[in-house]
């Protein structure tokens, strides 16, 4: 996973609240089987008119937002479902950080996943945001991971961030890896619960092995 | 009900409301939602005591009292070191061809095997066309998983419920139905109607495809504990309002973020009076509240439908496990961190207008005016919701006319489902502007329509019998809409496109959907004759 550190980068701000995974990515492109390759098809319903041609609407078609790294959105982004092709189409356009009052749980957590920064900001700060990344297109902000801020021209705002999620992203650490560092607690729990848990009797009461 | 309609789409909590009563309780404070203003009478009101006195069943005194959930989350801790998350075990992981494929390519990019294949299941429903099971995937694209899947089950030792398999179906279908899901368990899936399997009492959450990957190789997830949400549905549901309903109401009134955070227990007289089938409605839209996952307590109804379940314990080895289930059961008196209670018993059939699950009104009502909500932001979503659903405001639900109707999805494709639909439609016949598609859950439940003749039924009146999977649902196989079609769904999203497209979608119950086929708009399936 790509570390995460400090990123400075200018804005798209799409301006909905409960932006769901069905439109950052939706289903006709879950079907690949490679974890790649998912950028071009970024909120294609709102991207793509029906007829292939860029919409000249959606903001991340505007020429002043092309190359914006930093998604700015309004509560609940990501809600819906699990499809962790939503951070991996959002990284793989050019993302890093996302800045929401809210995010949903599922989403929130894969983001972390990918080397995507959620920062969550109240929904002042957020409006705050909107409205200078709506009048300024170049605005640069700078989401600094070790600080937890969020800096633009006169703009700070600081963001919580759990210090373990903080740690895993700013060195790229494989949570696989960490996990099987603890593999004499996982055989001490199987052997501890070996004749209670279901999964045995599961087994046993089917009568295979 | 008498509330404007301003108030019935954006649902605050209706304080005192005369047919509904919404009692949210800040923090520590639960007395105010357990008493509230109907004096309680028997069970209830010794519950009350015992918690107002402190005491547990037995009269004893409580000190450590737990939810559900904390009870399942406590069973389950590997290890928990200071300032990280905990590591939880996975009893089940389901599987299905969509979320899996870089999991398991993710394991063999880093040699690592599946740690316990045999707490692993597999099935594909998703890409799966619901023709003719003799008849080849067209899309090759959508072949390609499927042989993926298959290739995967088979190189990591997986069981695979395969096309040919009789137990197929949609994952949240097949497990209740093979006895895979179990009271207490933890159970995962790299799908986020996972919730489903909470209907069991078990802790059941969706996840992403690294944490499929994840569990493949360790048989555990790092996991934050949630709040303890708790919804009471007080109650009987009246006659042709379904379980669908009230989770619909639940969505409509605390938001589609209202439970972000948090593990919903739902509990009341409603729940305890629903079938499984109906408890699977409601804790498979949990996540669509926001929430991490929603549980019932297990009980008899949990108990008689696990009994002869093909995995599930038999004779000596159910009864001990049974004793063991009745002690998961939150303890009388335990504090929720929030608590919401709805009284059901003069709720209406619901019916969403907008892109959103909460976006949802009586039947009786009208499409709301954006101007009827309070908040910017909202008003925003409302007026694009309209924009794209091509309503106008003030129209009666009862006027829109439908092009579609889907039965079927992980919230109501159960035999339960299909018996009420085919209640409304027997004898019928399908409008000749619509149609109407039924999608079983699983081939086990195919099966069993078709031996009750149901099958009979649908095709009679008109409707399209499918094979099973997931279907319009999401539309990832041949079954989606046209832009511009509009439909009745008694799956659980309304998103833009979700359904294919441009399409438009209208989330019911599975009662009104039939109703809707047949007339040709939406009715109020309580009137119809």
């Amino acid at each position: 996973m790509t570390p995460f550190q400090t990123h400075t980068g200018r804005v798209a701000p799409i301006d909905a609240v409960n932006v769901d995974t069905d439109q950052i990515i939706p289903k006709q492109f879950l079907k690949k089987i490679e974890r790649t390759g998912f950028g071009e098809f970024l909120f294609f319903d709102w991207r793509y008119l029906p007829d292939g041609a860029e919409n000249p609407d959606f903001i991340l078609n505007k020429p002043d937002r092309r190359g914006a790294t930093i998604l700015l959105a309004r509560k609940n982004f990501g809600c819906g479902s699990s499809r962790e092709h939503a951070p991996w189409a959002l990284e793989n356009y050019g993302f890093r950080a996302l800045i929401a009052p809210s995010f949903a749980d599922i989403f929130f957590n894969n983001c972390f996943k990918n080397g995507l920064l959620p920062a969550v900001l109240t929904e002042n700060e957020v409006d705050a945001l909107f409205q200078m990344a709506g009048a300024d297109p170049g605005l640069e902000v700078t989401v600094d991971l070790p600080a937890q801020t969020v800096t633009a021209g006169g703009f700070r705002a600081n963001f919580q961030i759990e210090p373990f999620r903080k740690d895993c992203l700013l060195r790229g650490l494989d949570d696989i890896g960490l996990t099987l560092q603890h593999e004499e607690a996982i055989a001490a729990y199987e052997a501890r619960t070996r004749n209670i848990r279901s999964g045995k009797l599961i087994r046993d009461s089917a009568g295979q092995g | 009900m008498e509330i404007s309609q301003g108030q019935a789409h954006s649902a605050p909590p209706l304080v005192g409301g005369r047919f509904l009563q919404i009692l949210e309780c800040p923090e520590g404070a639960q007395e105010a939602g357990r008493s509230g203003p109907v004096p309680l009478q028997g069970a209830q009101a010794d519950e009350a005591f015992r918690f107002s006195a402190n005491l547990d069943r037995r009269g004893k005194l409580n000190t450590v009292m737990n939810t559900l959930y904390d009870k399942i989350w406590e069973k389950h801790l590997v290890c928990q070191e200071p300032g990280k998350p905990a590591l939880l075990y996975i009893d089940l992981h389901l599987v299905h061809e969509v979320t899996s494929p870089q999991a398991f390519e993710g394991l063999r990019l880093s040699g690592r095997r599946a740690r316990r294949p045999d707490l692993t299941f597999a099935t594909m429903d998703h890409n799966v066309p619901t023709w003719s099971r003799s008849r080849p995937i067209e899309d090759p694209v959508s072949a390609q998983q499927i042989r993926t899947l298959s290739d995967n089950c088979r190189q990591f030792g997986v069981q695979l419920f395969d096309l040919a398999s009789p137990h197929q179906g949609i994952v949240h279908v097949i497990g209740p139905e093979l006895g895979l899901t179990l009271p207490g368990l933890t159970i995962v899936c790299g799908d986020s109607h996972t919730s489903t399997h909470g209907a069991f009492g078990a802790l059941a959450f969706g996840i992403g495809t690294s944490e499929v990957e994840h569990v493949l190789a360790t048989q555990c997830l790092q996991q934050n504990k949630a709040k303890n949400f708790r919804v009471l549905f007080q109650g009987r549901l009246p006659d042709h309002v379904s379980a669908k309903d009230a989770i619909l109401y639940l969505i409509r009134t605390i938001g589609t973020d209202g439970a972000t955070g948090c593990v919903i227990e739902y509990a009341g007289a409603m729940i305890e009076a629903l079938t499984m089938e109906e408890r699977m409605t409601v804790c498979n839209m949990s996540i669509e509240a926001g929430a991490r996952a929603g549980m019932i307590a297990p009980d008899d109804t949990t108990f008689y439908y696990l009994e002869g379940r093909p995995y599930a314990p038999a004779g000596s080895q159910l009864k001990d496990a049974v004793e063991q289930w009745r002690a998961l059961a939150s303890d009388p008196g335990v504090r929720f961190d929030r608590e919401v209670s709805i009284d059901v018993s003069r709720l209406q059939p619901q019916v969403s207008w907008g892109t959103s699950p909460g976006m949802v009104v009586d039947v009786s009502g009208v499409v709301p005016s954006p101007d009827s909500f309070a908040d910017p932001n909202q008003r925003k979503a409302a007026e694009q919701a309209l924009r794209y659903m091509a309503l106008q405001p003030g129209t009666p639900i009862v006027d829109l006319k439908l092009d579609r109707v889907f039965i079927g999805s992980c919230t109501n494709s159960r035999i339960e489902d299909l018996r009420a639909a085919a209640e409304v439609a027997r004898g019928r016949k399908v409008a000749a502007s619509v149609h109407a598609m039924v999608v079983p859950g699983s081939q086990a439940i195919r099966n069993q329509a078709i031996r009750e003749g149901l099958d009979r039924i649908f095709q009679e009146a008109g409707f399209d019998w499918r094979e099973s999977g997931c279907s319009m649902c999401l539309g990832m196989n041949p079954d989606f809409l046209q832009p511009g079609e509009r439909c009745a769904s008694t799956s659980n999203r309304n998103f833009e496109g979700r359904q294919g497209r441009g399409g438009r979608t209208h989330l019911v119950s599975p009662q009104m959907a039939a109703a809707a086929a047949i007339a040709g708009h939406f009715v109020d399936v309580r009137k119809w004759e």
